[in-house]
Formats: C-alpha cells, structure tokens, sequence
C-alpha cells in the first residue's frame, strides 16, 4: 500500500524556448527546485511556488508563471483548498504549516470606508503651500497640558518618556531568524533614515544592529530570547509581545534548521535547537501579573524608554486593552486577524482573531469611554497595505500603524507564503547564504525609504484634502468616514456613519 | 592585603509620614544611585515586599544584602553581582537572569528562574510552581539553579538548557511535582531522590547519571553547602532527567504547499 498521493501542481513555469539563451539563470534562481537543465533546455520539474524570482532573472523575458486550472473537481463547498489540505493531512498527520497573513476570503473592511473631503464650508489645504504635520508621538500622555507660572505649555511635565517619529508608521516586528540579516538591516536603515521605528521582533539584537538602537524598538516575548540589560537600555523603547495577530494564542516557533550561526548568538542558544517561545508568558497569567513585567522593565531601563504592549486582536480586546493601559503600558499595539507572520499553523492563522478595522475602533471607543485613551499611544497592525489604509486605521483610532509585509514587498517578497520553508528565493525570509546574499541592504532599504515617503505623502495630501494640519487630528475622527459595505451593523460597531448620512 | 569595602545601609521599612514603608520605586532609585556612585556592598534592612529589587544590575562587584521580605521579581534581568537574601523570596526571583548570583536563605516562590540564561541560584528551602520553566545556555554557558527542598509541578517546563539541581532536604518521597520537563529540548535536571515516569512531562525522559554529571552536581552541592553553611548527604541515589530531542515539535508540522 502507498499511502502517500500526491497533490497537484499549483503553479507552472512556462518556458519560450525560441527566447530561452540558455543562460541557465532560472535554475539558480529557484530555490524550489522546480527547474531543471535538461537535452539541452529548461524543464521544468514538480515544485513551483509562484514566487516569480526565476522571471525577475530571466534577461529574455523566455518564463511566465502560470495557475494551473484546480484539477478537481468543482464543488460549492468543499474547494480545491480544503480538498488539498485535507489530502496532505492525510499523507502527513500534521498541523498544516503557512505563513504570510490569513489567505482567507474574510470582508476586507477597509474597502468598504472611503474618506471624506473638504468642500465650500471646511477649505482643503494645499500641503505644497502649507505644512501638513505628520509628526508622530509614541508614549504615555500625561493626559492634560500643564501651563507654567510665565503661562508657557511645560513640555517636561510628562513624566515618562517620548519617542518622536516623523511618520505615523512603525515597522512591525519581524524577527532576525524569520527573516535574513539583510533584510533585517535594510528595514532598520529605512526607519533610521525616516526617522520611525522598527520592531527588533523577539530574537534579540545582533550587534552589528546596536548603533541603530535609537530607532528601534525591542520585543520582550515569552522566549525571553536576546533579552539582556544591556539591550533594554540602548533600545528607544520596548515591547511586552503578549500575542500576534496572525496567531492568536500561539507562542513562536524557529525550526532548528534556521537556527544557524548567526541566529544562535543573537538568540543566544545553542546551534540547531528549535527556538521555542512558549504559548504564554510563565510570569503572566493576569493583568496583574502584566504590571508586574511592565513595572519591572520600567525598572530595568531606569524609566527612560516608553513600554507598551502587544496584543492579538481578540473577542474581548476593548476590555483586554483597558486592563493594559491601567497596568501602565505607555503604548499598546494591536495586530489583527490579517497580520502577517513567518510561520504558523494555517487553522490559527486563517480563523482566528478579528480585523484590525474592528479592533482599533472597539479599543479607541473603550479607552475613550473610560478616560484612558488620552493617556496611551494606540498603534494597529494587521494587513496595512497601502496608505489609504493607514488613513482609514488612523482615522477609526490608531496614533501610529504598524506595517510589515509590504515594507517586505518593497524589498522584493511576492507573497508566495512560503517562508516557513525558510527557501526564500528572493534571500528575505531565509538564513542560507547562498539565498541571503540575493538580498542588496542598500537597495532594499533605498526602496523601503521610497514607499513609506510616498505614503506619507499621500497621507499630507489626504489631510490637505480634508482641511486638516495634522496627523494628531485624524486619530479616532471616524466622523470622516463612511461606511459603504453590505452590513450596517458594521458601521454601527465601527461608530461610522454611513455612506449618505451628513452631519444635519 | 585587602581592600576595605564600605557597607551602604539602606533601611527600606523606613516609614513615612503616612506611615509607609519606602515605595520600591524609591528603594530602587536608591540602590541605582548608590551603585552608580560607587558603593559595592549594600545592606538593605526591613524590606517589607518591595518588588524589582535590583533589576538589571550590572556590576560584578556589587554586592547587595537584603534582610526582611523581598517583593516579586528579584533580581530581574541580573547581569552580574551578588544578592543574597536573609529571608524568603517571593515570585520570579531571576526572572531572565543573565549572570551573576542571588541566594536565597528561605523559600522561593513561583516561576523562580524564568527564562534565565547564566549566573547561579541557590535556594537554601522550597521553591513553588514553574520553577526553571525555558531556562537555557548558550556556548556552555547555562543557569544554574540548586534548590534545596522540594518544588510543586512543571519544573523545567519548555527548558532550552541549564542545569537545575534540587536536593529533596526534609522529602521522604519524591521532592518534585508532575509534569516535570515538558516540552524540555535542553539541558539537565537533577533530583536528589525519586522521580517517576509518571511525574514527567511529555518530552522528557529519566536517564542514567554518568561521571561528568556526578561532577556537576558535586560542584553544585559544595557551592550550597558553602553558602548555607551545611552538609549535604551526598549518598542518596539521583535521578537524571534529560530531553528526548533537542526539537520537540518534530514531526509535529506539515509545510506542504496547499
Ligand atoms: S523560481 Fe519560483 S516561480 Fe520560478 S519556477 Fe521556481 S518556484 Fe516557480
Ligand atoms: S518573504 Fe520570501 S518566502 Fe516569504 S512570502 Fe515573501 S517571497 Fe515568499
């Protein structure tokens, strides 16, 4: 008996054999195998991934990547997906394995918003002509302005600190093991020299990375891997990871195989073990207990560096949040259902959690309700794919976004979903060197610092067009908002009107 | 000849007009500025459960004594150093200890050794729950923790290396709780007395001890002794516990392309 069937081929390269120089580029370039030299040609053999690196090579444009047709079958309800999943879990007995944010066919609420513009009674601004602040503050607040005796606002009256970024962004955290040195480097060059944050993701800090430690923000996840005191203190701020929103519930998981050189020493454990971070904190079982951590980090970097933490977008987040601003988080970070992630099971990642959309305006209308949410910087992650996304998570609540897998996607990642595979062709998610070293830094991170200008630019066209100054005075202005989707109870959850209802 | 090293007396039940004890955050700030300032032994009196006590201290030269009740989170983040308390400790006591070493002349609470990585504890009693849970060692370096009663269940739970000794004083059975080691994908537990298969964790086995691991524990023992100032019954039969595998979660994943 075999027991093992094989499932069909996704993907297919289709080679032009007139265009094809032989070059053999192709081959090298797929990491998957899926490629082969052959009677003097290119075949191709069982594997392809889609990830289109073998085009990228290709000097005569001889490759197109095709979908192959489902090859079941059609049914209405069980799809191609769930019949191949099924079939391999049949071969396997394992927890299907994915990567990259859900691939599931949930309402993308953010296509259901459009924003609202200026017209005759609210001038628009003309961010050429005037300025249009984007600055952005990552802190606790103090809640009120405090006035000196000579009647000057006392900008020291806040007595925790302040992080100051020039956009509303933060480079979400993606760790030194899910992805390369390279693509680590490129995304802490282009949030130094946009002046923002990058996430240090929970595998330590290598020390090459230590002089960009002002633009950085640490993770403090339950793996504790690469967490000393030396690093709390040159870091600008630190992150208590309590969840992600593309695994809620779920604690992290390196193979052993990615567990190389580099990545031991900054993790700091032996060569070849799995890094393991486990499900929950074992110091954190309450909201009480995640004072006690925050307390004690705050303790530890001499209250000189904000504390926040983050959390996947769950049922409950409003009433979790508010726990988390009364245990003295100075910033909170909130990842939805959409996030991304380098590795985790497909059942976790496809169904659970919430959007990001929903979360940020149940946690801004919560914190509202009970007076925190002036004391708390409010970050949102979770599929921010483009600056109109941004605008919208800003306008629903979120001070700062949180983005991950397009700042990938500048640096070359097609979103293939195969970086638990740790093959990346494109040297992102992957610590062989031979793949690694596909990866350019500086024009990775060229190219990061060219789209998150333009989102910033758009984001000052966007607050021109509203007749708004600045960023500040988007945050949680739902009133600019409409909702247009198919459900109005959305709306009402959101606390967006619908699209058509005016002001009176 | 040596050096004459100076004592700073802190006293942390010192009370208010309000009639409180010194606030940890103020206790804390103290012991800071005493070590930045220079001062290398330090006595702290009357601490009445002021947490964080000395986190991410540095220097390998302080010494601090701490008599009275320290609050949770001892020694947090220790990077080097010396604590020792003249009482019992409470919760996470080296909660990511680095380096360094805290000895506790009493019991220690739960989740003693979170996550730590380097340095030495000695618990002169008992320890509680999750005790060495994701402990670990890196270029052979690793944590050493020796307790010298018994500990409650998931001992060395998720552990990633270190070495864990529990010496069973004043136990007539086995003086750990169950689901000892699970998920343990490195390093080795000592148990001075019984373990059952029963009491292990999925990932976990017992294992025979060999000359390299009597070594280790006998170094352990004589630097409890030393501190504690006792004797140690070194003829009572170990037991060993050790990973099955340095990945757990073989086998446990399918990454087939859907
Ligand atoms: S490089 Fe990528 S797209 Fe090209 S054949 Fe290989 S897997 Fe397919
Ligand atoms: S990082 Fe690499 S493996 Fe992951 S989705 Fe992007 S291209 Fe594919």
């Amino acid at each position: 008996m075999k027991p093992i069937v094989t499932i069909p081929e996704k993907y297919r390269p289709t080679i032009d054999h007139e265009a094809c120089i032989r070059c053999k580029k192709c081959i090298k370039a797929c990491s998957y195998g899926a490629l082969e030299f052959k009677d003097d040609k290119v075949k191709v053999a069982k594997g392809c991934v889609a990830c289109v690196r073998c085009v990228f090579e290709c000097p005569t444009d001889a490759i197109i990547v095709n979908e192959l047709p489902k090859q079941f079958a059609p049914h209405a309800v069980f799809s191609p997906e769930i019949r191949r999943s099924l079939i391999s879990q049949a071969n396997s007995g394992g927890v299907l394995l994915s990567s990259c944010g859900a691939n599931a066919e949930y309402m993308d609420i953010f296509n259901d918003i459009l924003l609202d513009a200026a017209q005759v009674t609210n001038p628009s601004i003309d961010p050429l002509r005037e300025p249009v602040e984007t600055k952005t503050y990552l802190g606790r607040r103090p809640g009120k302005v405090v006035v000196d005796d000579n009647g000057k606002i006392d900008l020291d009256a806040s007595e925790t600190p302040i992080v100051i970024m020039d956009m509303p962004i933060m480079i979400g955290h993606i760790s030194l093991g899910s992805i390369s040195y390279n693509a680590q480097a490129a995304l802490f060059r282009a949030a130094t020299q946009l002046n923002i944050l990058a996430g240090t993701g929970e595998g330590g800090l290598h020390n090459d990375f230590y002089p960009m430690a002002k633009n950085l923000c640490a993770e403090v996840a339950s793996g504790r891997f690469g967490v000393t005191s030396h690093y709390l203190k040159e870091v600008s701020c630190v992150d208590i990871k309590i969840g992600q929103g593309a695994k809620p519930g779920h604690g992290g998981h390196l193979p052993g195989e990615k567990v190389q050189k580099l990545i031991s020493e900054t993790r700091m454990i032996p060569l070849g073990t799995d890094a393991l971070s486990p499900y929950p904190h074992h110091d954190i079982y309450s909201i009480e207990d995640l004072q006690q951590l925050i307390s004690v980090l705050k303790e530890s970097t001499e209250y000189k560096v904000p504390v926040g933490v983050k959390i996947a977008a769950v049922h409950n987040v409003g009433a979790i949040a508010s726990g988390i601003v009364r245990a003295g988080a100075d910033f909170l970070t909130i990842d939805g259902l959409r996030g991304g992630t380098g590795s985790a099971p497909r059942v976790i990642r496809d169904h659970a959690g919430m959007p990001i959309e929903i979360a940020v305006s149940a946690v801004d209308q919560r914190l509202e309700q009970e007076g925190l949410r002036d004391k708390v910087t409010l970050c949102a992650s979770g599929s921010i794919r483009t600056a109109a996304d941004m605008i919208k998570c800003i306008a629903l609540g979120a001070d700062v976004v949180g983005v991950c897998t397009s700042a990938m996607i500048a640096m070359g990642c097609t979103v293939c979903q195969q970086c638990h595979r740790g093959a990346c062709s494109w040297g992102i998610a992957t610590q062989k060197p031979e793949l690694t070293s596909r990866l350019d830094i500086e024009i990775a991170t060229q190219r990061i610092v060219n789209m998150f200008h333009a989102w910033n630019e758009e984001l000052k066209e966007i607050l021109g067009a509203m007749g708004i100054d600045s960023v500040e005075s988007l945050v949680g202005n739902r009133d600019r908002l409409r909702y247009i989707g198919p459900n109005p109870r959305i709306a009402e959850i959101l606390d967006v009107k619908h699209s058509g209802e005016g002001w009176g | 000849m040596s050096k004459e090293v100076e004592t700073m007396m802190i006293d942390a039940g010192h009370r208010n007009d309000l009639g409180h004890p010194l606030d940890y955050r103020e206790l804390n700030r103290l012991i800071r500025e005493a070590i930045c300032a220079g001062e290398e032994r330090l006595v702290l009196m009357n601490v009445i459960g002021q947490r964080y006590i000395a986190s991410a201290t540095s220097n390998p030269n302080t010494r601090i004594e701490i008599h009275g009740t320290p609050g949770n989170d001892l020694g947090a983040f220790l990077n080097g150093g010396t604590i020792e308390v003249f009482g019992n400790a409470q919760d996470v006591t080296a909660n990511t200890m680095n380096d360094g070493m805290i000895i506790v002349h009493g019991n220690s609470g739960d989740i003693t050794g979170l996550a730590a990585r380097g340095g030495t504890l000695l618990v002169k009693g008992n320890s509680g729950y999750r005790v060495g849970i994701h402990i670990k060692e890196f270029e052979g370096v690793g944590v050493k923790l020796v307790i010298g009663g018994f500990v409650n269940d998931y001992l060395g739970e998720y552990m990633a290396g270190g070495t864990i000794l529990i010496l069973g004083q004043g136990v007539e059975d086995s003086p750990v709780g169950l689901h000892v080691g699970a998920g343990m994908h490195g390093g080795r537990i000592y148990v001075r007395g019984p373990v059952e298969k029963h009491q292990l964790g999925p990932g976990a086995c017992l294992a025979e001890m060999n000359d390299k691991d009597f070594k280790t524990v006998d170094t352990l023992i004589d630097q409890y002794e030393k501190a504690f100032s006792v004797e140690i019954d070194r003829s009572i039969e170990y037991s060993k516990i050790i990973p099955l595998d340095s990945r757990p979660f073989r086998g446990h994943y399918d990454s087939t392309t859907i």
